[in-house]
């Protein structure tokens, strides 16, 4: 992908986070929980990507493998023409300040002993060498950014609302003035009303500074509201990466559709009508994902082919990649779900 | 604070929060008071209160005397002067107690921290830690004294000898649990989302462990060594009562009540005054590690 025309910040190609399970009395390695298996994306700059799935399907892990705040088992990483998961420590410090995080947990990322100016301008003390006065400016005028009030400088998280310490949050990762920020769930934890600030504030610094975000969400409409891009991932894998308005429109992946059906629908007619798809069965574990398709156990269109063979991440329609077998043989045009149990049952007949 | 808006206030320094927040920790209070009174009192007390100089003879004329104005304390089953001889004994336990806890919780906090934030040392440091803790502690202080007594002292001069060995010795043996606190706290805190935070802006793991692992083990470790300190004054009495701590004739709270022991039926003031000075220390001692605690803690703060 590289003779893509505007080339894109961040590139992750084939990512494995894989974690080693030790059992035994002597602590043997007998097996790996397969968080990220094999994850590929691009995000182009200044624009989001969208990483959706339910708990437990890794996406936090890929935003932390990223980062290196993990060691990848596998795969690269490229942010702005370095590949950030083969740097020397030395080099991915000076490589920090161009890629950084928002955390889920408020309350939990903000040290509790650290005062408002401590916690914003850490990063300024390990990066710059700069005066306690010019420091303090650069609090002074994240804090504006993020809309906290100056006043707030002495004191301690504890005395924050939620919403607020979000923007402590934001704000300590915008200090260094990065190019890229993954947004590890940073709404989950914040009241409905809340979460509609924290989105905007994020919107508005895109569009001032020119941020590409990484966006971690299991809050659909969230997603779909500010992301260009989504990926759909299940279990430690990517099922649908697609234009946001495309994958709301006319999901691919029947487990991407199984997900946007239970996007709440605000008007009562169209949920009356609304065709609600229930998973059976539950994830299976990662660490013993199945052989074929990681859905293949819970797939409402599962066919023979599903259980032995892992599908790839295939462009199906122009920008629209899918890992699903349905698409595997010829592209479906306007797949319904009628027509494609049709197309199942043609292709079990070929199998 | 109504026109912030146009002069943010500078940061200010959080030492007169956390002694406005000690001051109103009632017992932390009653505490420091209590261990200033003593602490001057050992100090200054031996240059105020002079024993008459008795032959021997005299002395023994005198001897299990009650409290009385000329002995306010009494005097002990040799005739010597109580209150000059707590006095002295306090010198030497505050001392013993107060270096011999810092040096355990040093070490502790030290093997503790270095255990739980970094993974390939576990398991060396805590199976040496066990190792000390498998230790019985008599004997190897015995030991330990035994071997290097006469050394350190040819070196250094008997009394500071004896001092230093002790201090050493209780301090080398008596960190184990604090390491083990230490450790399990840095575990869970190293895990947190700010320290991860951390990580992902480019501190260092010194950094890290300074800024945001030591202050967050400050309450447990704080409690660790008030206990420390009681700990200690005991130890050194057991030390001095097997004859291998001080000399037999230098006074500390611990050897005090041991001679008083075996009078206890008779004169018991004989041990209530050097148990009293040993539990006053330890109780303002343990106050001041609770109202410390709590006026580090910015969320107790600033309530």
């Amino acid at each position: 992908m590289l003779d893509a025309n505007p080339a894109p910040l961040v590139q992750v190609e084939d990512l494995k986070m894989h974690f080693p399970i030790y059992t035994g009395l002597f602590r043997k390695h007998t097996g790996d929980v397969k968080a990220v298996d094999g994850v590929s994306f691009q995000i182009m700059a200044g624009q989001t990507l969208g990483l959706v799935g339910e708990s437990g399907c890794g996406k936090s892990t890929v935003g932390r493998a990223m980062l290196r705040l993990y060691e990848p088992t596998a795969g690269r990483v490229v942010i702005d023409g370095e590949d950030v998961a083969k740097l020397s420590p030395e080099a991915l410090r000076k490589k920090r300040p161009s890629m950084q995080m928002v955390f889920q947990d408020p309350q939990a990322c903000l040290n509790p002993r650290m005062t408002l100016e401590e916690i914003v301008s850490e990063p300024l003390d390990e990066h710059t060498d700069w005066s306690r006065d010019k420091k303090l400016e650069r609090v002074y005028e994240l804090m504006d950014q993020v809309g906290l009030n100056r006043r707030f400088v002495n004191r301690f998280p504890h005395e924050f609302s939620g919403g607020q310490r979000q923007r402590i949050g934001i704000a300590r990762a915008l200090a260094l003035k990065p190019q890229f920020i993954v947004c590890d769930e940073p709404i989950a934890a914040l009241d409905v009303s809340i979460q509609a600030q924290v989105v905007n504030l994020l919107e508005d610094l895109q569009a001032k500074l020119g941020l590409t975000y990484l966006f971690i969400s299991h809050d659909l409409s969230m997603v779909r509201h500010l992301a260009q891009r989504v990926a759909v991932m299940y279990l430690g894998r990517i099922a649908e990466l697609s234009p946001s308005k495309d994958l709301y429109a006319r999901p691919l992946h029947p487990y991407a559709e199984a997900l946007l059906s239970a996007v709440n629908e605000p008007d009562p007619e169209l949920a009356a009508r609304r065709n609600r798809i229930i998973l059976k069965g539950d994830v299976p574990s990662p660490a013993n994902p199945p052989k074929g398709c990681n859905f293949c156990t819970r797939c409402p269109k599962v066919m023979d082919i599903c259980r032995s063979v892992k599908p790839d991440l295939v462009e199906v329609e122009p920008g629209r990649q899918v890992a699903c077998h349905l698409y595997g043989i010829q592209s479906a045009t306007g797949s319904t779900g009628g027509t494609e149990a049709i197309e199942r049952k043609q292709q079990g007949v070929n199998q | 604070m109504t026109d912030a808006s146009t002069t943010p206030p500078k940061p200010a320094s959080q030492l007169r929060d956390i002694w406005q927040q000690f001051r109103t920790h009632k017992g932390a209070l009653f505490g420091l008071i209590t261990l200033s009174i003593l602490v001057l009192a050992v100090l200054i007390g031996p240059y105020l209160w002079i024993p008459d100089d008795l032959t021997v003879a005299q002395e023994m004329k005198i001897k299990n005397q009650g409290p009385s104005l000329r002995f306010p304390l009494g005097t002990d089953q040799l005739g010597r002067d109580m209150l000059s001889r707590v006095l002295l004994a306090g010198r030497v336990s505050l001392a013993v107690g107060f270096v011999a806890m810092v040096i355990a919780i040093v070490f502790g906090t030290f093997i503790g921290i270095v255990a739980g934030y970094f993974r390939r040392m576990e398991g060396p440091l805590m199976r040496l830690t066990d190792m000390f803790l498998a230790l019985p502690l008599i004997p190897l202080l015995l030991v330990m004294v035994m071997l290097f007594r006469d050394k350190v002292a040819a070196i250094i001069g008997p009394e500071l000898g004896a001092f230093l060995l002790i201090v050493f010795a209780i301090g080398i043996t008596s960190w184990m649990a604090t390491a083990r606190i230490v450790r399990g706290e840095v575990l869970t805190l190293k895990e947190r989302e700010y320290v991860l935070a951390a990580r992902s802006i480019g501190a260092r793991p010194n950094r890290i462990i300074l800024r945001h692992i030591l202050p967050n083990v400050v309450s447990p470790v704080m409690v660790a060594a008030t206990l420390g300190v009681a700990d200690a004054i005991i130890t050194e009495s057991v030390l001095s009562f097997l004859g291998l701590g001080f000399p037999p004739d230098f006074p500390t709270w611990g050897r005090l009540l041991n001679d008083g022991l075996q009078y206890m039926q008779i004169y018991p003031e004989r041990i209530i005054w050097p148990g009293l000075a040993i539990s006053l220390t330890v109780l303002s001692v343990n106050y001041i590690g609770d109202g410390l605690r709590d006026a580090l803690d910015p969320r107790i703060r600033g309530r």
